[in-house]
This record gives structure tokens, sequence and C-alpha cells, in this order.
């Protein structure tokens, strides 16, 4: 932490004053910042290494489940409970991008208009813009930015999930997976995946028919478990009605305070994004050796499609680039 | 950098009628723009606050009941107190063309009524959006 904060002296001004925008949790500013790291402007990565902490006391929440399951009508009413705690809170909402425009309909904050003018509500909607998975590439970092600006809790709110995006249990310190009767047998709950992340099971929609088929499948899914893992909660609610709401909020509570909680979230975290990063340069640095071998991606599938090449051969180009560099590495320690 | 340009669309006041709202929303998104939809029954406060969290660069007010003389400016002042004058307002829905001269003056660069084509507001943003 010292050589960071010894770091941050030699910024440029232009970054600390969106820093100090940040921690002042000035929504301007804050807002701005947002923008920056969603859209990978040269400024953002010494942002974020300033502003990153992985002793952050800050908690996060991930909130998951299928479209439609009442993900946002449950943020809206766990905001209201941490409000009456006097705690400012941060919403990030995900909804997905279009695979062919690139735009977005972005309508999450329709179910949270409670908290529409609320100033100690921060809620920021994002685009998938292509990243699987059920969040945005910038989700991680946009979360990082909350809670240095003393959001506490951050929730996070995945695009409408199906079976295999796990990714948000990763980032949040606890998850919530929100499930609704009437989506399928109880085969549906036996599967691995989505299922398998969640710290407590949320079975919205509570006044529906349905709902004592889909509470025993989960129970039943949730015997097969090793004694030696912790098991989610299952709590039954209603959004709508709010019946049960207390339940939901006790349980999340006592799991965020839990010391438990706190031991691995920093390395999950830390591992989570850093791979993000790795991923992120491997292919920036793959797409410029493309450009200099073929001028383009489309120039590359020009020649596989000619014949000259195929992506497999494309690929072995890597591979040898980097034998090159270990070379490079071997040739220098023998020196 | 992947830029996009960001729009909030908003209903103020009591008006339910958001079936233009929603059109204009779903073709902004299908020109290629991330749209924040907050829905109806919005209090000019809620929408300045959203649009500032959301960092937008447009907000577009859509309003059929004729309160647009009262509602569209007080977005306007609020931006201005929040100091967001940079966001550019659009307005759009029943408005007669005798109020639109002073809708300009409270800072609104286009007033759309019905008829307007959808291409011709993806023009007007990406035409702002260049020259800003």
């Amino acid at each position: 932490m010292a050589q960071i904060r010894q770091g941050l002296n030699l910024l440029p001004a232009e970054i600390e004053g969106f820093i100090t925008d940040v921690r002042e949790s000035r929504p301007r500013g804050l807002a701005r910042v947002l923008s920056m790291v969603e859209n990978g402007h040269p400024l953002s990565s010494m942002i974020l290494h300033s502003l990153y902490n992985p002793d952050r006391q800050g908690k996060t929440i991930g909130v998951t489940g299928p479209p439609g399951a009442g993900k946002s009508t449950l943020v809206n009413l766990l905001i209201e409970y941490w409000r009456n705690l006097n705690r400012q809170v941060g919403v990030i909402a995900v909804d997905p991008s279009s695979p062919f425009s690139g735009g977005a309909l972005l309508g999450d904050r329709v179910r949270m208009q409670t908290h529409a003018s609320d100033p100690g509500v921060f809620i920021r909607s994002m685009g998938s813009r292509g990243h699987l998975g059920g969040l945005s590439g910038a989700t991680r970092d946009a979360l990082e930015v909350l809670t240095a600006a003393s959001y506490d809790p951050v929730l996070v709110e995945t695009v409408g999930v199906g079976q295999a995006e796990v990714e948000v249990a990763s980032l949040a310190d606890i998850t919530l997976l929100v499930l609704v009767p009437g989506l399928g047998d109880e085969v549906q709950t036996m599967k691995a995946g989505i299922m398998e992340i969640a710290d407590v099971i949320v079975l919205n929609k509570a006044d529906r028919p349905g709902i004592e088929q889909l509470e025993t499948a989960v129970n039943a899914s949730l015997e097969f478990m090793n004694d030696d893992a912790a098991r989610p909660s299952v709590i039954r609610c209603s959004a709508q009605t709010g019946e049960g709401i207390d339940y939901l909020t006790c349980a999340v509570d006592t799991m965020l305070s839990s010391e438990v909680v706190g031991q691995d979230n920093a390395k999950r975290r830390t591992t989570l994004i850093l791979n993000g990063i790795i991923r992120e340069k491997g292919s920036d640095i793959a797409k410029k050796l493309i450009s200099e071998k073929y001028g383009s991606i489309t120039g590359a599938i020009e020649k596989v499609l000619s014949g000259e090449t195929t992506p497999y051969m494309i690929g072995e180009m890597f591979s040898g680039f980097l034998e090159g560099i270990q070379e490079k590495d071997n040739g220098s320690k023998q020196n | 950098m992947d830029r996009r340009i960001r729009i909030l669309i908003g209903k103020p006041g009591l008006d339910g009628h958001d079936r233009g709202a929603k059109y204009i929303a779903r073709s902004l998104r299908d020109a290629g723009m991330e749209v924040i939809y907050t829905g109806i029954r919005q209090t000019p406060e809620a929408i300045a606050n959203a649009a500032i969290q959301e960092d937008v660069d447009f907000i577009g007010l859509s309003l059929l009941s004729g309160a647009h003389n009262y509602l569209f400016p007080e977005v306007a002042r609020l931006l201005n107190e929040k100091g967001a004058t940079d966001i550019i307002l659009f307005g759009g829905g029943v408005i007669p063309e005798e109020d639109i001269p002073d809708l300009k003056k409270a800072g609104f660069k286009a007033i759309f009524t019905p008829g307007t084509a959808a291409s011709e507001v993806i023009d007007f943003i990406q035409n702002e959006f260049q020259s800003g």
C-alpha cells in the first residue's frame, strides 16, 4: 500500500481532481469517472490504480436470476432497507447490449423510482457491451469506484441470466440468486452452474402458484451438497407485496457481518480483476500482432478465405511469438 | 476507447401515455445508443438526478398532457443548478407551435411534434454529438 500511496504524488493534477471527486462522492465527477472506466479512457487505469484498496470495508452484493424474476424490484426494497439505516447505497444495474447495433435499453431504473431523488442513493445503468457472463467488462471496475466513494453496500444487478453466468459470485461479497415459480421442473435445480454460486436463494413471487414445488425442488437439490460446503439460505418472499423481505434482509446482514465472508473476498476479487486484465491485455497484444502481419483482423480473414492460411496457423504464430520471448529470456539469463 | 452516446428518455409529470417515449427509446437503441429509460410519472428532480448519475449526453422528455411549459423548463433549471449545462435537452409530444420558442429559450435544442420520423430524431442527436 505504501508504494501505491507514493505513486499517488506523481499523478497529474487532472487525475487528482477525479480522485477527489470520487472520494468525496460528488455526483457529477463520480459519474464522469464511471464513464471513463466504462469507455476505457486512457486515464482510467491510473484512477483505478489510485482508488484500488484490497482491504476496503464497503460490502458488495450481487443480485442475479432469470429475466423478469423481479431482481430490480427486489433491489428497490433492499435500497429502502439500508436507507432506513442511514447507509449510502450504490447500485450498478447491467442490461444487455444489442449484438447488432451495440445499443442498449437500460430499464432497471423504472423499478427503482422510489429512490430517484434521494441523494444517498447512486444508481448507474450499464450496457453489457458484448461481455458474456451477465455483467459488462467494466462492472468490476465500476464496483471499485463506487465502494471508494463510500457507498456501502453496493448492489450489482446482473443481466437476466440462464444457467452458467456465474461471474458475479467472484465479484461480489455475497450473491443472491432470485428464482420464480413456473420456469421448469426440478431437473433445472439439479444442474451445475448458477445453482451452485448463491449464498442466498430468493424464491420471489411467493404469491404465485407453483411456489411450493419450487421450494421443494430447490431444497431437494441442496440435499446433495457436500456436508462441509456452506449451504445457501432459501428465503421465500414477494418483492411486490413486501412479504418475507424482513427475513431476506436479516439473512443478508448476518452474512455480510460474519467473519467468514470477509476472509477470502479480497483474494477472490483481486484474482478476478487480474485475470480480466490479463485477458484484455492479451487480446490487445494478439490484435496488434495480427495487424502487423495482416493489416487488420479482416485482412487475416481474407487470407484464410483465399486459402493462404487457416485460423489455426495464425494461432501457431502466437505460440511462435511466445517461444521467441522465452528464448530471449533464457539467452539473457545465460549471459 | 469505446464511447457510446448515452441518452435518458423520461416522462415528467402525471401523463401516462408512454408509447411515444418507448418508440423513441427503442429506435435510439437500434441506432446504437445506450438509452436509459426511466418510465412514467417522474419529478423534474428525479430526471435531473438520474441524468447526472448516468452521465448522459442527452435528455429527451416526452409529454402529452399540456404541462410542458412548466415541467420542461424546470428540468433545465435543475440541471443548471447542478452544473450540468453540457447535457443537451430535447423534447417531444403534443406541444403547440406557439410554445416552442419559449421552450427553446429555456434551453431545449429541439422539440419534435407528432408525425416526426424517428430518423429525424436520430439525425439530430448524431449531429449534435459530433459538433459537441
